[in-house]
């Protein structure tokens, strides 16, 4: 079987934040038999301006997400959130628009990272080494919007050394939800709090989880207490433990 | 006060009050919990799904239709001797019961739980006319005692702690309870035993009211419902427009939705149905029962595309497992129907310039939606709402920093240029990998969340540069 031609939709925030969970989806995708392309096109999905009411800014964005993608067998984004925007989202933001097939088209070739690599690329067994307990938090529009059950636990349920215990509710929100983090910051800090005790309350040492956004929040708010718990996006983590090189540098 | 009309401040201001209140969160969270549990072991061994499906069209039929169903009702209603009224909005359903009261010259009401009273401020109205009412609900009665609106749909005093009732109670009748729930409750019960006997008019709420039937159906736990409409020599129910279903058949369908996804219940403790005032031959029963239905704003959510809104059951349910009302509990919301149905529901009744806010009180986490009983899409509902309320009341700033933004980063080119923008920016303000302090707007992150600066290569640099190299060296090459 040739590999499959996958493009990645590394996301703003990975890419200006964190590009190192980019570099890591990378190397799963290749590890797992992907051959990557990263059109140069792609910015911002557009889901701040789409939350927050404004259609039209919505789909300005949205439309230069269909362009970067439009020639791709796949679309690949380390985020839930993102990749539900673009396979949930953009058939209804489209819905009587000129590019509405080719957003319905974009929705049914778009995955987040841990369904791709395990339902689409049948990575079942991910081998390596990463000593420490963790917990999964189960970002919203992941598990809600895509119906991921599961496939970043799965994936690190070979990697020797991990202990994965889980935290109670560890399917309520972290109070993150894009711009509503800045919007009602106090309610939003008071979700990461409660958050945050879910995961003290497991004795990990780092929450793991497939959402940029989410981790953002809890770091951000953990950074300001005096908790040792890490937070680690889950390609990182495999990445890390199965010694793939960090980077597409 | 109304659904809505009345709110002393917008979420941001309310939930800061609701914050700052020691032991809020804990009690509300600690009561979610229990009711998530109870709600799963309710429904545990039954095709959930199924059952949410066949609920979401019953009602969907039903609302479709209900000019035909509500007029089938009150025609079969009032044959069996039940007056009906139909209230346009909440002054007309108010002005009706305070008419009732008055031509019998009722002094006492007693009254079960009914939020469509709530959402008519009906006590008020009844307490200036000198009439004294008391709630019969247990939890409607401790938030009566403590004059606040009740904070939860299905649990009125769910922000209450049993410290907070002792404390209430003891307050208002001079006694020295101690903080024990069983012991609360027998006070409480024997209180409200004469206020039954004494009481010349009942009122409650209506959970469904059966078209072909003329009756309907009060579902309680504590009986007082029952005492409400038989012991009283008037009976008064209030029903939203939309709390009807064909017949008993479907009732049957949606009960079990109802009690289960309320209190994790198979069946309640009491399940009432009114059938009208008492015939002739009967021992005892009220011998008038009028039926208000309340339109207050419904009706003009038919054919819209937030007609769902009205399949609603009023279980509380999507209040139990919302983030958002966890931290802040009904009170946070400033209207009547909190959580995530209230931030969809109350502005669609009272209107964005009252309400505009609420669809903006939730991360959009959607688990409402995953819920609700009668599948709903709330989360959905939050979206649009969001979308009209852009359109319509969209301050100027922040319509522009929207178009701004959206303008800049449609092009790669210029996204790259703000991402270098910022990275120059964020020095003075970046130290040992995090940013603590930032000029406003980022400072609504940083006041109490530390912000990640923007990396000093971001992949799309990375990326490049791996490119200009052979594949061999680049990652995972294996």
């Amino acid at each position: 079987m040739p590999p499959a031609r996958v493009a990645l939709f590394v996301t703003c925030l990975v890419d200006l934040l964190y590009p190192e969970v980019g570099e890591a989806s990378v190397a799963l995708l290749r590890h797992a038999g992907a051959d990557v392309a990263f059109p140069a096109g792609q910015t911002c999905c557009g889901q701040p301006p789409f939350n927050s009411g404004f259609v039209d800014d919505a789909r300005r964005l949205a439309r230069g997400t269909l362009r970067a993608f439009d020639a791709f067998d796949a679309v690949v984004a380390p985020s839930g959130s993102c990749a539900a925007m673009l396979r949930i989202s953009y058939p209804h933001l489209f819905a009587g628009e000129p590019e509405e097939e080719r957003a319905r088209a974009l929705a049914a070739r778009t995955f987040e990272l841990t369904e791709f690599l395990v339902d689409r690329l049948g990575l079942h067994r991910f081998e390596g080494r990463w000593e420490g307990r963790v917990t999964y938090h189960d970002a919203c529009h992941g598990l809600r919007e895509l119906g991921l059950r599961g496939q970043g636990r799965q994936l690190l349920s070979g990697i020797d050394g991990l202990e994965l215990v889980e935290m109670e509710r560890p399917d309520q929100c972290c109070g993150f939800g894009g711009t509503f983090s800045v919007r009602l910051p106090e309610v939003a800090v008071a979700m990461a709090d409660d958050k945050a005790a879910d995961i003290e309350g497991t004795g990990a040492v780092a929450v793991v989880a497939g959402d940029a956004g989410c981790l953002m929040h809890l770091a951000g708010r953990l950074g300001r207490g005096d908790s040792e718990v890490r937070t680690i996006h889950v390609a990182s983590l495999l990445a890390e433990a199965a010694g793939l090189r960090a980077g597409a540098t | 006060m109304s659904a809505g009309e009345g709110r002393r401040g917008t979420f941001a201001e309310l939930a800061h009050i609701q914050l700052e209140k020691p032991g809020l969160r804990r009690a509300i969270g600690s009561a979610m919990d229990r009711f998530v549990v109870n709600r799963a072991n309710a429904f545990a061994g039954a095709d959930l799904e199924a059952m949410r499906e066949a609920g979401e069209a019953v009602r969907a039929h039903t609302v479709a239709r209900l000019d035909t169903y509500l007029a089938q009702f009150a025609g079969a209603a009032e044959a069996r001797g039940t007056k009906v009224f139909f209230a346009g909005d909440g002054a007309e359903a108010v002005e009706y019961v305070r008419g009732v009261v008055r031509d019998h010259g009722a002094t006492r009401v007693a009254k079960g739980k009914s939020m469509a009273s709530e959402e008519i401020g009906l006590n008020h109205a009844l307490e200036a006319d000198g009439v004294d009412v008391v709630e019969t609900d247990l939890g409607e009665y401790i938030v009566q005692i403590a004059h606040e609106p009740p904070s939860h749909i299905i649990v009125p005093a769910i922000h209450k702690t049993r410290g907070d009732v002792a404390d209430l109670f003891n307050e208002a009748h001079h006694t020295h309870l101690p903080p024990d729930p069983p012991e609360l409750t027998r006070f409480a019960r024997e209180l409200l035993r004469d206020r039954f006997l004494a009481a010349e008019v009942g009122i409650t709420g209506v959970n469904f009211a059966v078209a072909d039937a003329g009756a309907f159906v009060i579902v309680t736990n504590e009986g007082n419902g029952r005492m409400c409409s038989t012991l009283p020599k008037v009976h008064v129910a209030l029903m939203g427009m939309e709390r009807i279903v064909p017949s008993f058949r479907e009732l049957a369908v949606m009960l079990p939705l109802l009690t289960g996804s309320a209190t994790g219940q198979r069946v309640t403790a009491y399940l009432n149905v009114v059938g009208g005032p008492r015939g002739a031959d009967d021992v005892d029963g009220p011998e008038e029962v009028h039926v208000v239905i309340l339109d207050n704003g419904r009706s003009k959510l038919l054919g819209t595309e937030y007609r769902s809104v009205l399949h609603c059951i009023r279980c509380g349910a999507c209040q139990n497992v919302c983030p958002v009302y966890r931290q802040v509990g009904g009170h946070g919301y400033g209207a009547v129907y909190g959580g995530p149905i209230g931030a969809v529901l109350t502005p669609l009744l009272v209107g964005f310039e009252r309400a505009g806010d609420l669809p903006m009180a939730s991360s959009l986490c959607a688990a409402c939606t995953d819920v609700c009983p009668v599948r709903i899409p709330l989360h959905e509902h939050l979206l649009s709402l969001r979308r009209d309320v852009a359109r319509e009341r969209a301050g100027a700033a922040e319509r522009s920093a929207f178009r701004t933004r959206s303008g800049a980063w449609s092009h790669p080119w210029s996204y790259r240029l703000a991402a270098r923008l910022g990275r120059i920016g964020q020095t003075v303000f970046a130290r040992g990998g995090r940013i603590r302090r930032a000029p406003f707007p980022l400072s609504r992150w940083t006041s109490d969340r530390d912000l990640p600066p923007i990396a000093s290569r971001t992949f799309r640099e990375r990326w490049k540069r791996s490119e200009r190299r052979p594949r061999s060296g680049s990652a995972g090459g294996a």
